[in-house]
């Protein structure tokens, strides 16, 4: 079997595990798992964002924190001024998801296209530190912004409203981070067979041939981390809900840093490599936190691992190296 | 005299003290190939970067079709019609060779912001890269990524590239290097046709076939221009001679 | 606000400063000599805290904990760098970063399974101890002594850079890498050294700021942060730049948390003030670093032409 058939089949088997461990979840009525997996999801969902900037374009960005933290808080912020009935900037809260996943798309899309059009002057080193600056003034401002609850965070006491859903369930906010997850893989898999794809790959592999053709690596950068950015926005209003609380730790640097983490234990580049692991991630945290407190000794151990020995993450090491056609 | 496609007026560059481009005027007239020869270390790479774009020049300025490009980027001379290949084969190595002309033709469409339809259903896109690749005689290989084809074919697998932009000019950086008496010989009979699409500036070290293909030769030593003309006349230059024979006694 | 005040929150930002130094001037060798990210040099210098505090519990002497730190801080260096760094020169920044960051995470597990959850303790030493007058101003007598003992450590290294055999070897490895293989100089050997000089800086920096704060867990990221910012805006691989970044950032940041507030106080009042004074003052070095990016993307002292 050849290995791109070989990851097709892969990923038709995490997508349906992802399904099939809460559903099994549901019928033995352990309401804990489904939450597990709708953090999985969700994670994955903030990870297919970075991956379009980091898999496709080579664009480390050290700075994805800030985009799951400006989503965070808009979800955060909407849910407050709808509970107190207060109004933020002359309009009034929401605790209605599509108009809170639209803002913080938008705004999240507005500060990477800032962040980025600065950013993308300066690569390597420079740039993954540029990046990482920047997310640690929206982590520094959150932390000393006393209006949204400051260093303590903002909780969410009701969870934000999806039509047609009682997200206070489980299964139902499953249902719906699945379901988007699902939706920004596909729009991943568009991405990367279009001509934009063609484009931005191209320009990580080749930066000097693709302007020595014609095609300019600032533009084509730029709108892929715009994009990277919009999605990890989204996932970051719906992580806000799913744990009812926004706080500066979700810009942390380290968020930034579990990101990437999740890309490259899955496989950079890879369509369900955010999804593999965001899994392997929460899936460690869970079966050996609960052996032992110093678990995350293993888990470095684990990272080390793979970044020396197995650079394709889970998905290269079981369906072997990427196709590009 | 017809107007050239590509017109150098006194270009200069210098790097700290070393003036690696010195004062160069040359002009690339429609149909012809005009070559650019000079030793290692006379300045032909800083050339080819001024005129793609690679490097500012402190002064002078770069033409093409009458158009002054000095202030445009590499990408956006490209656009224009500046097809460059590149001395050292510079690909995209994970992309297939079908995969490498199809975004050359992508850019010389300038639709790179689309963001849905798969290249690969892009009929019109795979059937041109596919006759341009059995153009330089690489159909058979369309599918090998370009990180695996042998040396010879990534030399044609650039001028493939430089075919897919349908340029007003050719920039061919040392097309012929590594490639091999066999190779070379099919390289200059394949340049002979293409003469026929847009003018080429040819940098090479391969004397012979600079003689053979060349309209005119310029010779570049230490950042100048020190002869330009014909075949016959640069055989016969004796500045000419006394740097090339120099060179030889000295190497 | 006096004068007084500035002065001594003056000297708190230069303090501040030598120490992000000592910091920043291993991490960027590092980088210069080898090409390297190296984001556990926040562990080293938690390392080096730990040891100190836990020698100079044993010992009831702050010097031998200040010479353990180091040796422990420099021999963890050597090890990380012989097990773990070496793999890492030749590949791409990302696997870097991501290595270091399992780096971090190993590092700090491993320090709360020999030391315990709990913040260990670290006295000042007690010739050190009180505050010595400077005309306007009492300032602690362990400061200035930090003050004294960064600027001695940035002229020893200046030294080492640039009148030693090793600092000559470290200068030509940064311009060029083959011709120092090819004068013969045992790379591999240079590179450890390299890397455990700047662990046994971060150490010593980790060891004598653990006595002004409380040595635990978690206690180098913080630093590490602000010491890429430091090399970032100095220009990678530049010892000056290092200096000129950290007493940049440590003058800057100390004084904007000071001032700013104030100043906001003028016109907002005095709650909203303390909030968005606070607030901007936290942000102000990530912003002089993204100012520093956007206008001179290598930084303020490149270290490469």
């Amino acid at each position: 079997m050849d290995s791109t058939r070989k990851e097709w089949l892969l990923n038709a088997l995490i997508a349906t595990a992802l399904l099939a461990v809460p559903l099994w979840a549901l019928m033995a009525n352990e309401p804990f798992i489904i939450t597990l997996a709708t953090r999985i999801a969700i994670l994955a969902i903030a990870a297919v964002g970075l991956n379009i900037a980091l898999g496709l374009g080579g664009m480390v960005s050290f700075g994805h924190a800030l985009y799951l933290g400006l989503g965070g808080y808009v979800a955060g912020i909407a849910a407050h001024h709808a509970f107190s009935g207060t109004t933020v900037l002359g309009l009034p809260g929401t605790n209605q998801m599509l108009p809170i996943w639209a803002i913080a798309m938008i705004l999240s899309g507005a500060v990477a296209g800032v962040v980025g059009a600065l950013s993308l002057r300066t690569s390597g080193i420079f740039f993954i530190m540029i990046t990482l600056a920047f997310a640690q003034m929206g982590f520094f401002f959150t932390l000393s912004w006393p209006a949204y609850g400051g260093e303590d965070g903002l909780p969410i006491f009701v969870r934000n409203q999806f039509p047609g859903l009682n997200t206070a369930r489980p299964w139902d906010m499953f249902l719906l981070s699945y379901a988007v997850l699902i939706a920004a893989l596909i729009l991943f898999a568009m991405l990367r067979a279009a001509r934009f794809g063609a484009a931005l790959m191209a320009i990580r592999q080749n930066p000097d041939r693709a302007a020595a053709i014609g095609i300019s690596p600032f533009g084509i950068k730029l709108v892929g981390f715009i994009i990277s950015g919009m999605i990890t926005g989204l996932a970051g209003a719906m992580m806000a809900d799913l744990t009812r609380f926004v706080s500066p730790a979700m810009l942390a640097w380290t968020m930034s840093g579990e990101l990437i983490v999740i890309i490259i234990l899955g496989g950079v580049g890879r369509l369900f490599g955010p999804v593999a692991g965001a899994a392997i991630l929460v899936g460690f945290e869970v079966f050996f936190g609960g052996l032992t407190e110093h678990w995350k000794l293993w888990l470095g151990l684990v990272l080390l691992g793979v970044v020396l020995f197995a650079r394709g993450g889970l998905i290269g090491l079981l369906a072997g190296r990427a196709q590009n056609g | 005299m017809a107007d050239p496609v590509l017109d150098l007026r006194g270009l200069s560059k210098a790097f700290g003290a070393l003036k690696a481009t010195d004062d160069v005027s040359l002009t690339l007239l429609p149909g012809e190939i005009h070559a650019l020869i000079g030793p290692n270390g006379a300045g032909k790479s800083t050339l080819m970067g001024l005129v793609s774009g690679k490097i500012t020049p402190d002064a002078g300025e770069v033409r093409l079709g009458g158009q002054d490009i000095t202030a445009l980027s590499v990408a956006n001379r490209a656009r224009l019609g500046l097809g460059r290949s590149f001395q050292v084969s510079s690909l995209i190595p994970e992309y297939s060779a079908l995969r490498n002309v199809m975004l050359a033709v992508q850019a010389r469409q300038g639709h790179s912001y689309r963001f849905l339809k798969p290249v690969m259903r892009d009929r019109p896109l795979r059937d041109e890269a596919r006759a341009i690749l059995s153009r330089v005689g690489l159909d058979s290989r369309a599918s090998v990524e370009a990180a695996v084809l042998s040396h010879g074919e990534r030399r044609l697998l650039e001028i493939a590239v430089a075919l897919a932009l349908k340029p007003r000019c050719f920039l061919l950086d040392e097309p012929m290097a590594g490639l091999g008496s066999e190779g070379t010989a099919r390289l200059v009979s394949f340049l002979q046709t293409l003469r026929q699409e847009a003018p080429i500036l040819l940098v090479e070290h391969d004397m012979d076939a600079v003689f053979r293909l060349a309209d005119r030769i310029s010779v570049l030593v230490y950042g100048r221009i020190i002869a330009t003309g014909s075949v016959d006349d640069i055989r016969a230059n004796a500045q000419v001679r006394a740097v090339y024979l120099g060179e030889e006694t000295s190497a | 606000m006096s004068l007084a005040l500035v002065l001594e929150q003056l000297l708190n930002g230069v303090q501040f400063g030598l120490m992000l130094f000592l910091m920043s001037a291993g991490l960027t060798l590092v980088f210069g000599v080898m090409g390297l990210i190296n984001l556990a040099h926040g562990s080293l210098y938690m390392i080096g805290a730990f040891l100190c505090a836990a020698v100079s519990g044993i010992t009831g002497n702050f010097w031998l904990g200040l010479m353990g730190g180091l040796t422990a801080a420099a021999a963890a260096g050597a090890l990380i760098e012989v097990l773990v760094i070496r793999r890492l020169y030749v590949r791409d920044h990302l696997d870097q970063v991501l290595a270091t960051f399992a780096l971090i995470l190993i590092l700090s597990e491993a320090m709360r399974l020999i030391f315990g959850p709990f913040p260990l303790y670290l006295n000042v030493p007690s010739a050190l101890r009180g505050t010595v007058s400077l005309g306007i101003v009492d300032y602690s007598l362990y400061r200035l002594a930090l003050i004294g003992f960064g600027i001695a450590v940035a002229l020893g290294l200046w030294v080492l850079i640039a009148k030693t055999r090793l600092g000559i070897r470290i200068r030509a490895g940064e311009s060029d890498r083959e011709m120092i293989a090819a004068l013969g100089v045992n790379i591999r050997a240079l590179y450890t050294i390299v890397f455990a000089l700047g662990a046994a800086l971060a150490g010593l920096a980790g060891a004598l700021v653990g006595a002004i704060q409380s040595v635990q867990v978690g206690m180098g990221e913080p630093v590490l942060i602000l010491a890429f910012v430091v090399i970032v805006i100095g220009g990678i691989g530049s010892i000056k730049g290092a200096m000129v970044g950290a007493l940049l950032v440590g003058v800057i940041d100390t004084m904007g948390r000071f001032l700013l507030p104030r100043v906001f106080a003028a016109f907002l009042d005095t709650s909203q003030a303390m909030g968005v004074g606070a607030a901007l003052a936290s942000m102000l070095i990530y912003l002089l670093m993204a100012l520093v990016l956007i206008f001179r993307p290598k930084g303020l002292f490149p270290a490469h032409g």
